[in-house]
């Protein structure tokens, strides 16, 4: 295919999407679902994506990432309450009177900067979190595969615990979670956003490191053989994910609206790693379209089978609230019986693969009708 | 007077109480092709490891190119069960890790293939350049380096080129046939420059003719990017045809050195290799 071609497909592409979006926000009360659905998974997105930079690209089995996106939230969180409804957050313990200061010193800034702000946010609690990431990844990147997972889950637990601790009232709210939080101005804004976070990873990954991560998950003793120093490169590669992984926690704060510690259990972990799984390890459009998949599925496709269902009078059981995550493992067992490497395995979309996939469909389906044209 | 590239002081290498290499002193000079030989579980690869830093050696020094690249001595709970010589001998710890004695320019290749299996032939290439790369990770990611990167992909299709590995530079390394993947191993640590290279067994696995082939390939490499060869090998009629000297090592000690017309009528040689003949048989 043409270099022309497809560079036509992408911007058609591009164009239907910025449409779609434009469409949404339009009609945001009339599809609510849908536009909650594609910021959550574009959100999740991101995330999946870190992760896969870290655990499907450098072959670092990493678990950390809701205590990463727990920063992150709560970073973006502190910057981005309202000064004016501070006290009103922190009514139970009081507000550190530090926050204090550095929220009347947001306040006087010029007006470009505060209008800059919720990048700003973002960019620092993925600073934050890419500071502990460079801390805990001293003594942690020594480990190897399941002791690395083991290692980093119990630093998201940590992360969780400290965050809710009672001594840490006056800067996280403890328990009781932070809201108010200035949210997106638009789905446009989100998706903005997300596609530099994942463009800035999908070029890492395409660098001469992003190569050479890729020689570590393939090989860490010839990689170490070719000059490829072992430590700084997976540093980076967790660094450089935990930094992606908390501006995902900080989009996630920012959507919304209000935060609490228990957002950020290990359960979230397993839900990007869900994800990464389905999507296919070592693939960054598998991760985006099985963000996207999942969190459908998840919240909107499947909440058909939470209602009850009459068929005349007869109530058809199981149909109640929970039935909907019974099919949707199944569903996850199908897939991890019929597409063991996830949907997209190690590739990427490639409109030539498209073709492909669709010309096998048609011919499939020209030799079922028995109509073979030589 | 030929100048040593690679020089191995009173190497000891201890792994507990088994000693894997007893006092092994070896020079390899410029331009040379030195072959290091010795029955299974002689310490042969042992030593390319300690060259290349995978281990410390329990005493003893290495020097390439007349500098002090590894340094060991004795020394904790090793002191009380060391069973080599030259104790106190050698007072410093120089330990380099691999990737910093690949800058070096010293580059190895593995007995079992080391390649990276799911990628191309031309990444596997590619990726051996990186450390030569002066971009930094921010800078490399913004495609600031693109100059650098044009020439390291331009430098990796010359290699294969050379190598005769350009038609088959798409495809995914393990997917190769064995022959072909020796080659690219050797292709991807001459990627990273070398000065000295250490062949892990080149030709395990081939049949004669394969080897046979193999032998115009060293000479060519050799001279093509003026490298000096240490190479271990089993295959005999390889090693008296290519070695300019031979090392022979047996249970971690060197028992013969020279030309190779020396070590094939050399007596210990024959019975390390065949056994010696026991006298109480008749």
């Amino acid at each position: 295919m043409k270099t022309s071609k497809k560079l036509i497909y992408s911007l058609i592409l591009a164009v239907v999407v910025l449409a779609l979006l434009f469409f949404l926000e339009a009609n945001k009360a009339k599809y609510g679902m849908a536009y909650t659905v594609l910021t959550k998974g574009i959100i999740l997105a991101v995330v999946a994506v870190s992760m896969n930079l870290v655990t499907g690209f450098t072959g670092l089995f990493s678990l950390g990432q809701a205590g990463f996106m727990a920063i992150g939230a709560y970073v973006t969180a502190i910057f981005l309450i309202p000064l004016n409804s501070i006290e009103e957050v922190y009514y139970i313990s009081g507000v550190s009177p530090a926050i204090l200061t550095f929220k009347a010193w947001l306040e006087s800034t010029p007006i470009w900067f505060q209008a800059m702000l919720p990048y700003i946010a973002l960019i620092a609690g993925g600073l934050v979190a890419a500071l502990f990431a460079a801390l805990i990844g001293i003594p942690v990147l020594r480990l190897k595969s399941d002791y690395l997972a083991i290692a980093t889950l119990g630093f998201s637990e940590i992360m969780r615990a400290i965050i809710s601790s009672p001594q840490m009232d006056t800067i996280t709210n403890g328990s009781y979670g932070l809201k108010k939080i200035q949210g997106f101005s638009s789905l446009i804004q989100v998706f903005l956003i997300a596609a530099i976070c994942i463009t800035f990873m999908i070029f890492l990954i395409r660098s001469t490191y992003g190569r050479a991560f890729k020689a570590i998950r393939e090989d860490e003793i010839a990689a170490e053989a070719m000059g490829i120093n072992l430590f700084k490169h997976k540093s980076l590669s967790f660094i450089i994910g935990s930094f992606f992984a908390a501006v995902s926690g900080g989009m996630l704060a920012m959507f919304m609206r209000s935060i609490d510690a228990k957002t950020f259990t290990v359960a979230l972990t397993y839900d990007i790693l869900l994800i990464v799984v389905v999507g296919g390890i070592g693939s960054i459009t598998g991760s985006i379209l099985s963000s996207l998949l999942v969190t459908a599925s998840k919240e909107w496709w499947l909440r058909f089978f939470d209602s009850p269902l009459y068929i005349g009078s007869f109530q058809v059981p199981l149909f109640k609230t929970g039935f909907r995550m019974v099919i949707f493992s199944v569903v996850l067992l199908l897939i991890v019986l019929f597409y063991q490497r996830g949907l997209m395995g190690r590739n990427e979309f490639t409109w030539e693969g498209l073709a492909r996939a669709f010309n096998k469909l048609k011919s499939k389906s020209s030799n079922k009708g028995g109509s073979k044209i030589a | 007077m030929p100048k040593n590239i690679l020089r191995l002081e009173d190497i000891t290498m201890q792994f507990g109480g088994v000693v894997a290499i007893d006092n092994l002193s070896l020079e390899v000079n410029e331009n040379e092709i030195v072959s290091l030989i010795g029955p299974n579980g002689a310490g042969k690869t042992t030593a390319f490891n300690v060259i290349t830093g995978v281990y410390a050696p329990t005493n003893g020094a290495v020097y390439f190119k007349d500098q002090l690249i590894v340094s060991n001595f004795p020394k904790g709970p090793m002191k009380k069960i060391y069973a080599g010589q030259n104790n106190g001998k050698y007072t410093t710890t120089i330990k380099k890790t691999p990737d910093q004695i690949t800058k070096l320019n010293v580059a190895r290749t593995f007995q079992n293939i080391r390649l990276f299996k799911d990628l191309t032939a031309f990444e596997n290439v590619l990726i051996a350049k990186h450390m030569r790369s002066k971009a930094n990770w921010f800078s490399a990611t913004l495609c600031l380096n693109h100059k650098e990167e044009q020439k390291m992909r331009e430098e990796a299709l010359e290699l294969l080129d050379i190598l005769g590995l350009i038609d088959v530079k798409d495809e995914i390394a393990s997917s190769l046939p064995y022959g072909q993947q020796r080659h690219l191993e050797i292709a991807r640590a001459l990627a990273t420059e070398p000065e000295l290279l250490l062949l892990d067994e080149p030709a395990a696995g081939m049949n004669p003719q394969e080897t046979h082939e193999l032998t115009a390939f060293i000479h060519d490499i050799r001279s093509k990017f003026n490298l000096t060869v240490f190479m271990i090998e089993h295959h005999m009629d390889l090693v008296m045809e290519i070695s300019d000297r031979i090392y022979v090592l047996d249970f971690g000690k060197l028992i013969a050195s020279g030309v190779p017309e020396e070590i094939q009528n050399n007596q210990h040689v024959i019975d390390a290799y065949l056994g010696v003949p026991e006298d109480d048989e008749e």
